[in-house]
Parts: C-alpha cells; sequence; structure tokens
C-alpha cells in the first residue's frame, strides 16, 4: 500500500475520476496541494479571480457533460467561490470545489484567512466536507464525485485543512469507494404511473412537451425527439432547454416564459395536457400561477421529487430520470396524428411574424436582436455562452440551437459576469469546438480581467460583446414599470477595442448591419482570442414580455411595423 | 389545511448533520414545530424525529428535501395513527395545602414526581402532545415555576391500530 501526502492523495484521485482540467488560484493555506500539482498529471488554468474560476468549471461541465473541479485558497479565495456555487447549483452543474482550510489546530480561532467555508457554501452546495485528515481524503473525493454526478448533479465542496494537505496516510483506491450511494437508487416509474400517462395522452387533443434541462442531463434528446414525434406533441422549451431538442425541428415552438414567443405561450395556455420534461415551472416560465395553462392536466416527469407540486400542482408526478420514463412510454404509445392542433398552432405562429424584428427595416440602426440573427446565420455550428439580461434572451430568441449543449448560460442564478469566463471552461472542455461569448456591456465589464487567462491560455475564443450603453434588462423594466425614471441603469463602458488590444487581443469594432459579417469573418481568422464590439441601438427592448405576476398570455408585445411608422419610434 | 406531520428520520452520527436539516426548514420555510436528536440503535446513526406543521403535500416535499441530504440514511412520513410521544418536566408552587390536588391531578395523567420541596415540586408526564398540553393547562392555576418539553420522539407502529386504542 504506497503512503501518500494528503496533497498527493487529492490529485491522484481527481485523475483517476477522469479530471484533465483545473481552475484555480493558489493561496497559502492550499500551498502544500499545489506544490504536488507539479508531479500531476493535470493542466492548471491559473485565473484573474476564482469566482471566474467557478464559472469556468461550470462552463467546462456543461460543455462536456464531465465534472468541472475548482480549487481555491482558503478565507477570501473561499468566499470568492460563492457566486459560481450558487450559479451551478441553481442550474445543476456537476462541479467538486476544492479549498485550502487553515490547519485543523487552528479552526474556530478566526487565523489568518480562516472563514467557515462549509457552514457558508452549505445552502448553496449538494454536500460539502471538511476534511481535516488524510486518511479521510480518498474516501470523501470519491464521494464528492459520485455526489455531484449523481441523480440531480449539482455542486460538491471539499474544504481541507493544510495538515491534512501535509500528512501521509494509505491510499487504497478501492477501499475508498462511495458507500452511501445505495441509499439513492435511480428510481424507476411504476407500471401504474406509466399507464396512467398513456391514457391522459390518449386522451389529450392539444398536447404540448415542456423540455427543460433535464433532458440533456439524463442523456434523452432521442428518446425524447421520438416520442413527440410518434405522438405528433409540439414542444417548448425552457431557457436552458435550449438545444435539449433541435430548434428547427417542425415539432419545436421555441422558448417558453415571459419572453418566450407569444405563440408558445398562447399554445401553452390552450393546452389541454402539459407533459413537463426534467423543468420545474420556475416562475419565470409559469407566470401568474392561478392563471397558469388552465385547461391543461399536466404530467410532470423529474429525477428530483422534491420539484414536485412545489409552484404548480400536478395531475400525475413520475420519478425517475426523463430517458427511462420517455422510454417506456413510447415502448406503449401508439403513434397519432393532430392535424387539428398542428393548424391551431400554425396559425398562432403567423400573426407574430409581421411583428418580428426580423421583418423591421434597420433605418441604419444597429438592433441587437440583428446582430444575434446575422451571428447564428454566420455560425451556426457555434456553441454560444451568454451572460446575463437582454442579449441573454434575444439571443435564445434569434440562435437557432439545434444541438445539444450548445447553448450555455447562467439560467437560474442570472449570474451577470458569467459568459467569460464560462466560455472559457467550455474551450478547454471542447478544444476544437468555436466558442462564442455573448455578453453585454455591463456583464462582461464584471469579469472582463478573464480576458488575460484566456490569451495565457492561448484559447481562440470568439467574444461578441453587445454595448448598448445601458444595463438594458434594468433599463427595460425601469421603462415599463418604473416611468422611465433611468436610476443607475446608464453605464459607461471602456473603449472594448482598446481594452482587448491591452490584453493581446484581435478586436473589431461595428456600428451598423453592413459590417457584421466581414468583421465575424476577420474575427473567426484570428488564431487566439478575438472580440467584436457591436454599438447597438441603445433602448430597444425585449418583446414580448409577459411583466412578473401577470398570466402567460398578458405579454406586452412589440409594436407591428405600422404603428412604429406612423409614431416615428423606429427612426431613431 | 396545515396540520402537524411527524417525520421520521435516520441520521449519520456526523458533525454538521443537524445543520443541515435545521438550514434546509429554514431556507424552504417549513415550520419546525420540535426536532428531537438522539442516538439510534444501529451503531453510527442518530435518530431524529421532526414535527412540522405544514399540508400533506408540504410535509411529503419537507419528506423529498430530506431525502436528498447525502447523510439521511432514510425518512418516513409518520400517519396519524402512529406512536409520538412527548417529555415534560413542570416545577409547580405548590405548599401543603395544595398538594393533594395536584398529585391527584398527577395520577390523572400518570405523571411523577421527582422532586419535592416544601413549596414546589416537579412532575414528569409523557404522552402525545395532546395529552401533555392537557397536562400544562390544568397545572397552570396552581402556578407553573418552570417548565421543560422534549418535543416528540415517534416511532411506528407495526400493525394497524387496536379499533379501540392504546391509551397515550
Amino acid at each position: 500500500m504506497p503512503e501518500l501526502t494528503g496533497a498527493q492523495i487529492l490529485w491522484e484521485c481527481l485523475a483517476r475520476e477522469g479530471v484533465d482540467t483545473v481552475f484555480g488560484y493558489p493561496g497559502g493555506a492550499i500551498l502544500p496541494a499545489y506544490d504536488a500539482l507539479v508531479d500531476a498529471p493535470i493542466h492548471h488554468v491559473l485565473v484573474r479571480h476564482e469566482q471566474g474560476a467557478c464559472h469556468m468549471a461550470d462552463g467546462y461541465a456543461r460543455a462536456s457533460g464531465r465534472v468541472g473541479v475548482v480549487v481555491a485558497t482558503s478565507g477570501p479565495g473561499a468566499t470568492n467561490l460563492v457566486t459560481g456555487l450558487a450559479t451551478a447549483m441553481l442550474d445543476s452543474t456537476p462541479l467538486v470545489a476544492i479549498t485550502g482550510q487553515v490547519g485543523s489546530g487552528l479552526l474556530g480561532t478566526d487565523a489568518f484567512q480562516e472563514v467557515d467555508v462549509t457552514g457558508v457554501t452549505l445552502p448553496i452546495t449538494k454536500h460539502n466536507y471538511l476534511v481535516t485528515r488524510a486518511e479521510d481524503l480518498a474516501g470523501v473525493l470519491r464521494e464528492a464525485f459520485a455526489v455531484a454526478r449523481g441523480g440531480r448533479p449539482g455542486p460538491v465542496l471539499v474544504d481541507i485543512t493544510k495538515d491534512a494537505q501535509q500528512a501521509r496516510a494509505a491510499f487504497d483506491w478501492d477501499a475508498a469507494a462511495p458507500k452511501r450511494q445505495h441509499r439513492r437508487p435511480t428510481p424507476q416509474a411504476s407500471i401504474a404511473d406509466l399507464d396512467q400517462a398513456l391514457a391522459m395522452l390518449a386522451q389529450a387533443e392539444r398536447p404540448v412537451i415542456l423540455a427543460g434541462h433535464g433532458i440533456t442531463l439524463g442523456g434523452a434528446r432521442d428518446v425524447v425527439q421520438r416520442f413527440a414525434e410518434s405522438q405528433d406533441i409540439p414542444y417548448a422549451c425552457t431557457l436552458l432547454g435550449l438545444g435539449a431538442l433541435p430548434a428547427t425541428h417542425e415539432l419545436a415552438l421555441g422558448m417558453m416564459g415571459m419572453h418566450g414567443e407569444a405563440w408558445v405561450n398562447q399554445a401553452i395556455q390552450e393546452a389541454d395536457l402539459l407533459l413537463a420534461l426534467g423543468m420545474r415551472f420556475d416562475d419565470r416560465v409559469t407566470g401568474k400561477l392561478s392563471s397558469y395553462a388552465p385547461k391543461a392536466k399536466k404530467i410532470h416527469v423529474d429525477i428530483d421529487r422534491s420539484e414536485f407540486n412545489k409552484n404548480v400542482s400536478v395531475d400525475l408526478a413520475i420519478h425517475g430520470d426523463v430517458q427511462s420514463v420517455v422510454e417506456g412510454l413510447l415502448a406503449q404509445a401508439t403513434p397519432r396524428e393532430r392535424p387539428d392542433w398542428r393548424a391551431r398552432l400554425r396559425a398562432l405562429r403567423g400573426d407574430a411574424s409581421v411583428r418580428d424584428i426580423q421583418s423591421l427595416p434597420d433605418h441604419g440602426v444597429l438592433y441587437a436582436a440583428h446582430v444575434i440573427h446575422d451571428l447564428w446565420r454566420l455560425c451556426p455550428e457555434a456553441t454560444v455562452v451568454t451572460d446575463v439580461g437582454q442579449h441573454q434572451m434575444w439571443e435564445a430568441q434569434y440562435w437557432r440551437h439545434e444541438g445539444e449543449r450548445s447553448l450555455i448560460t447562467s439560467g437560474g442564478l442570472g449570474t451577470m459576469g458569467f459568459a467569460l469566463p464560462a466560455a472559457l471552461g467550455a474551450q478547454k472542455a471542447r478544444p476544437d469546438q468555436e466558442v462564442w461569448v455573448v455578453a453585454g456591456d455591463g456583464g462582461f465589464q464584471m469579469t472582463s480581467c478573464e480576458l488575460m487567462t484566456a490569451v495565457q491560455e492561448g484559447l481562440p475564443l470568439r467574444i461578441a460583446v453587445i454595448n448598448n450603453g445601458f444595463l438594458g434588462m434594468v433599463r427595460q423594466w425601469q421603462e415599463f414599470f418604473y416611468e422611465r425614471r433611468y436610476a443607475a441603469s446608464p453605464i459607461q463602458s471602456p473603449d472594448f477595442v482598446k481594452l482587448a488590444e491591452a490584453y493581446g487581443l484581435t478586436a473589431f469594432r461595428v456600428d451598423s448591419r453592413g459590417q457584421i459579417a466581414e468583421a465575424v469573418a476577420k474575427a473567426r481568422a484570428v488564431t487566439g482570442p478575438s472580440l467584436i464590439e457591436f454599438r447597438v441601438q441603445q433602448e430597444d427592448s425585449v418583446f414580448p414580455m409577459v411583466p412578473a405576476g401577470a398570466a402567460l398570455d398578458e405579454m406586452i408585445r412589440r409594436p407591428a411595423p405600422s404603428v412604429l411608422a406612423e409614431t416615428g419610434a423606429d427612426t431613431a | 389545511m396545515t396540520e402537524s406531520h411527524c417525520i421520521l428520520a435516520l441520521l449519520d452520527d456526523e458533525p454538521g448533520v443537524l445543520d443541515r436539516v435545521a438550514a434546509l426548514c429554514r431556507r424552504r420555510a417549513f415550520n419546525i414545530q420540535s426536532l428531537t436528536v438522539s442516538p439510534a440503535s444501529e451503531p453510527g446513526a442518530s435518530r431524529m424525529t421532526l414535527v412540522v406543521e405544514a399540508t400533506e403535500i408540504g410535509a411529503r416535499r419537507v419528506v423529498a428535501h430530506l431525502e436528498k441530504l447525502v447523510n439521511v440514511q432514510s425518512v418516513d412520513l409518520l400517519q396519524s395513527g402512529d406512536l409520538a410521544r412527548d417529555l415534560c418536566l413542570a416545577r409547580v408552587a405548590c405548599g401543603p395545602a395544595a398538594r393533594p390536588a395536584v398529585l391527584q391531578l398527577a395520577e390523572v395523567f400518570r405523571a411523577r414526581v421527582v422532586d419535592l420541596a416544601a413549596d414546589s415540586l416537579v412532575l414528569e408526564c409523557t404522552g402525545n402532545r395532546t395529552k401533555v398540553d392537557r397536562f400544562i393547562e390544568v397545572l397552570r392555576p396552581y402556578g407553573l415555576l418552570d417548565l421543560g418539553r422534549s418535543g416528540a420522539v415517534a416511532m411506528a407502529r407495526n400493525s394497524e391500530p387496536l379499533a379501540l386504542g392504546i391509551p397515550a
């Protein structure tokens, strides 16, 4: 039995768990681990801020389906992970965070850089551990990875005291196998549940599938698509469900919810059956609960049964992973067609297209939605990582995501500053994939220091900064709901081109729609990272919009072009 | 309609487990009426009885959330016919004149005298929550000098409760 230091055990376990890259920042209490890293077969990405490291591990995990790993020191290093852990928790990303901790003899004494990080992160991790003995390390790490991956995935934090990193212990991989996993076997849907679901489906005339992130996490894309085709059921996606099923399929409706397309929300309100797969009826999805899908019976399939009946009362809750449940349904369902329902949905969709910003002449104004639409046309195969705000919603509306994991975005927590570091992680996980950052001028400035990390790593990231001079979504809410009192929403920015060049990127600026294609072609030809600043219309809004607390079909719609022409609102 | 629901859980006996249960209940706004933890008969395990004020669906959600905690071994939502017992210790102001009446009440509730002083006595009473509540109410006119209650300790019945019921 080899005897290793705790630090050596750490890297040995990570390597055996399949980790090839970690994102981190060194410091006093984690120094023994960093010393042993020199001899480990693991690449370390040095970030500029630990929050960035956590988002990178998150992006790495979302792009690849593997567990992302972030490393930080004690105290401020660990507390800087908090936003990233909460982001991963809300979006069910499998993550393992390793933090250094002061020596076990100093615990509880307010020692230099001591923070009770297991206490701080208790509500924003799936589980966490404080390890004070080297001999406990292997067992804890193996369980940490199993917990992060298992069931509904999530972040796990392992806090390791400095002396536990330094002490030596026998290393026995097999003996350290996780022992508590048998308590939570993968739930299996009962025959009775499947039969009831099939009976409800057979009676439904106007069913809609609500497709969530759980389809991707559960590897259920193929079977759900085949089931939708067999039953002729259109599907609407949550924000994180975009890309879970192909967007240009004839059954694809688009995104639901607050900024979902009008016909999607209308379809949900008219449906007589909702089949919710791996989604959680978030308030941004349902609008006012008392008037949500009033005519629909609801079937909810999820691997996490604490989500059942949380926001929306359902008629049938099936506890299981989406893949096996839908396989069970598909095996027994008789194929059918629903021409009337499909015709009704086509009619709903027709009305929306005249209001679509794609139909608007630009009059020389650069619309953010046009930028995103053109980016999609030029780079349809790219993975897109967005920040949070207006550009995020336009991306969700105008970028048609065909492939799985082709959109990475902070949905549940809505973390500004997520895009650049998460894209870095995604690029690291999939080096051959074209990765685009789409960020606003506000969020981009929150974590723009990670540009240097991209340069140091030599990553060919493509970055689109959508600059409208405002915290756009805040401004939009102020316009609609706060009488245009623009409190703290106008924001100045540095010259993004010069900023990027100072970091060593190649950068371009675009002011009109005609320049987009050439700038994108130039940006894509650069060997390292490149950036394009798009100076867009300052006071455009995301339509349609369901105001917070309103019913899904009470949407604020984009004025039709004829109205715009009369009021001159389009000739800014 | 909200009512009391009794939840029984076996937990790994390790530091921080109680923190996790308490933090979960706080974060999800579950209303805890009582929480008792003690070593379980199985080595390395603690036994927790949690009483929450919730709807039936709410109580099931508490169970579903508890099941997600890594160091929770098992969780059961007890039924109304299952066993749940509180313990209370009550120090009653009671000189020689009042003593016979208080002792008579104690006998009605099958309470025991565990401390006796010239002007007070301490009674120990176990029973379901309702019984203990009533016991305290009948003592209150005499003057309650101190009161300690344990919160429920519970156990599922193995079989259907007898039609007549066994008095608590």
